[in-house]
């Protein structure tokens, strides 16, 4: 029965990432859903490593920029008769170089987990930073190296002119790397770096290495990450080494921080997030990297498991039926949040923009007088106090819901 | 020759010395929480700006004196209402915190400042060269800059080793728990250790900034290399801090000034090369240009083969 329920969750998934073409067919839409799909591997390959298995890394772009990079070359290669065979192949390509990576840097960055894992990875990310800048014929210095994917033996005629054809290409390589991610989860290696993350002496004591059981997570997490820098070489056709800097690292660690680690949706919902707002608030605001910092923040602060444990704290609360009680209270304290993180918004651009007539939500605000300014401080602050207000009364019902009464505990002894 | 090396040498000291006093706060901070704080040198960046917009008014000493003691009481806050929080959940939920805490900070100049690079001047009581020195004049910012770097270093080793108060933050780094039965309020003085080791970095910044420019990339340009200094000097020891700041400091300015690179090391070992070879940017490397990665590289080889650092403790 589990099976084929979970068998079912992955058949929805893949119908997912086929129709969204279908609802969404602009050419923007598929630039985003591209971005999605790389997003997605790329995140999913960093929760291996810091979900899974417990390695803080601010370098994780280093494989995959560097998978990226031979990708580019390899489509080079092809496109001048080097090499034979069909750009379908690429993302494995990038996979490969990230593996090699990672089985270089893992023999001695795995040694420890923590702290000195973090600072390892550090190292090497700016190491190998600074030096695609230094080694211009290969990294192409600035600019950066570019192919062309419409070259080499063709697949079933598709030409790979457009992107929705990337998209579909990309769609079946993200569905392969997730459901081997997801099967990695699943195999004993995968269990251990459970194990080892949680408690490292404890496996050592019960026979297994420690180290080694990093090194393999830390050689998948590469291998899939160069995977995601193929898929970014295939959609762009292009890499600069701002796709293997720190910059790149740190986003990918804030996609799967928001999502939630340890849960393996959670990355995809990070990166699905984190691309919409890269995307879409770009448009609106240039200020969305300063959104996203506060929204980072936060979700350290109060959600320590991200989006996705979010929604997992309700299991229990499902499981008993008791979900309807919270409705009520969620709305009270839900709508003076999002008047505040409304009204918050309308403050910090009102006070950023240059211009005297402000548009914001269909509203005219006036940015050179105080009284536009008082009148959105004052939906802040009463916003603010209602959430205060409220807050006990969430608490409560949560406290609850939550608690098993003396029913269900019988009927769980009998 | 001679020369260079001089100038060299004067120039790795005092950005040597700058180092320390960011790497100095962060060892501090690290001793005390077990974590390293990523938004370090933010607060370094946050003690430039504060300082330029207090001295489009009041000069820059006013600046020198109120933009540390605005920085060390916004890193206090950060230390009450954000690591406290997160202490909870463990040692990378801090981590992630404080990494969160740098990006939202550089985003937050670039909305309070802008983008743009900020015209901070060092003060003009201080625009005349110290020293001449074959022709070459040695700015007396600079000497100031050594000067209140080596004051600070030691009022800091005296407060921390001989007076009551050090005593205690040192008793309270290793036994909390006792030092908290003993009647002292060990979250206050955490608070305090916090507030007072971001403040030295904002001393830091408010001296760095008219020298190495004030934008919202500083920090970042810092930021790790003074990582780098923690972990080589050996995490959680000041001694090692300063001999890994002042080595670090010497070699960029060393690598830097000097003009030697890969084909003078093939010429004299006699190894001709063409130049236009695959690998013809290894055969053209210089040493100047390698300058910025050698932190890193000497980093990577100090974790591999000696994880503990110069000084660090052996671990249990």
């Amino acid at each position: 029965m589990a099976v084929i329920k979970k068998s079912l969750v992955w058949i929805c998934y893949l119908l997912g990432l086929l129709a969204l073409p279908q609802f969404f067919d602009s050419v923007l839409a598929i630039s985003i859903f591209n971005q999605m799909a790389i997003a997605i591997v790329f995140a999913l390959s960093y929760n291996m490593l810091l979900g899974q298995g417990g390695m803080l890394s601010f370098g994780h772009a280093v494989y995959f920029g560097l998978g990226g990079f031979l990708a580019v070359h390899a489509l080079v290669m092809i496109e001048f008769e080097i090499l034979s065979f069909s750009i379908i192949w690429i993302p494995l390509v990038g996979g490969f170089i990230g593996l090699l990576a990672a089985l270089f840097i893992g023999t001695f960055s795995t040694h420890k987990a923590g702290t000195v894992f973090a600072m390892i990875s550090l190292g090497i990310g700016e190491l190998i930073a600074a030096s695609s800048l230094i080694f211009v014929s290969f990294f192409g210095g600035e600019a950066g190296i570019s192919g062309d994917r419409t070259f080499g033996p063709s697949f079933f005629g598709i030409e790979w002119f457009q992107n929705l054809e990337i998209y579909y290409l990309a769609v079946a390589w993200v569905f392969i790397a997730t459901l081997f991610m997801y099967f990695f989860t699943l195999t004993p290696a995968g269990k251990m770096a459970n194990a080892v993350r949680d408690n490292p002496e404890r496996a050592e004591f019960i026979g297994y290495s420690a180290r080694r059981v990093r090194y393999i997570t830390f050689c998948a997490a590469g291998f899939f990450a160069g995977v995601a820098g193929g898929l970014f070489a295939l959609n762009y056709e292009f890499i600069t080494e701002e796709n293997l800097n720190a910059a790149t690292s740190g986003r990918v660690l804030l996609s799967a921080y928001i999502g939630g680690l340890g849960y393996f949706i959670g990355p995809i919902i990070g990166a699905v997030v984190l691309t919409l707002m890269n995307s879409l608030l770009s448009n609106y605001s240039d200020l969305w990297m300063l959104y996203l910092g506060i929204m980072f923040l936060l979700t350290v602060l109060f959600l320590p498991r991200g989006f996705a444990g979010f929604i997992m704290m309700h299991q229990m609360v499902w499981a008993q039926g008791k979900i309807k009680s919270l409705v009520l209270p969620y709305l009270l304290t839900g709508v003076p949040s999002f008047i505040f993180v409304i009204a918050s918004v309308g403050l910090i651009e009102l006070s950023h923009t240059d211009e005297a007539e402000f548009n914001y939500l269909g509203l005219n605000f006036d940015s050179t007088t105080a009284i536009d300014f008082i009148l959105i401080s004052i939906a802040v602050l009463a916003a603010l106090f209602c959430i205060r207000k409220s807050l006990p009364q969430l608490r409560a019902a949560w406290e609850s819901a939550n608690e098993i009464s003396d029913d269900d505990e019988k009927e769980a002894q009998s | 020759m001679l020369e260079v090396f001089i100038f060299a040498t004067l120039n790795g000291l005092v950005t040597g010395l700058l180092l320390f006093m960011l790497a100095s706060g962060l060892t501090l901070i690290f001793s005390m929480m077990g974590v390293l704080n990523f938004a370090h040198a933010s607060f370094y960046m946050l003690g430039a700006y504060f300082a330029y917009s207090i001295s489009l008014h009041f000069g820059f000493w006013t600046g020198l004196i109120f933009a540390p003691i605005i920085v060390g009481v916004l890193g206090a806050l950060v230390e009450r209402y954000g690591l406290r929080r997160v202490h909870q959940h463990g040692h990378v939920a801090e981590l992630v915190f404080t990494f969160g805490l740098a990006f939202l900070i550089e985003e937050a100049v670039q909305f309070f400042w802008g983008a743009d690079t900020k015209n901070y001047q060092s003060p003009d009581l201080l625009d005349f060269p110290l020293f001449t020195l074959f022709g070459q004049e040695f700015p007396a910012y600079r000497g100031f800059m050594i000067g209140i770097s080596i004051t600070i270093f030691i009022s800091l080793y005296y407060v921390l080793t001989k007076s009551r108060i050090g005593i205690i933050i040192q008793a309270a780094l290793t036994h909390p728990h006792t030092v908290s039965n003993l009647g002292h309020n060990v979250p206050l003085i955490f608070m305090g250790v916090f507030g007072v080791g971001t403040a030295l970095a904002g001393v830091a910044g408010v001296m760095a900034g008219p020298v190495l420019t004030t934008f919202p990339g500083m920090a970042v340009v810092l930021g790790s290399i003074v990582f780098v200094i923690v972990v080589i000097g050996g995490l959680g020891s000041l001694a090692g801090a300063f001999i890994a700041s002042i080595l670090i400091g010497l070699l960029q300015s060393y690598a830097i000034a000097s003009d030697v690179g890969m084909p003078d090391l093939l010429n004299l070992l006699g190894i001709e090369f063409s130049r236009d070879h695959p690998f013809t940017d290894l055969w053209t490397l210089t040493l100047p240009q390698i300058a910025p990665i050698l932190p890193f590289l000497l980093l990577v080889l100090v974790l591999i083969f000696r994880p503990t650092g110069l000084m660090g403790k052996r671990e249990q």
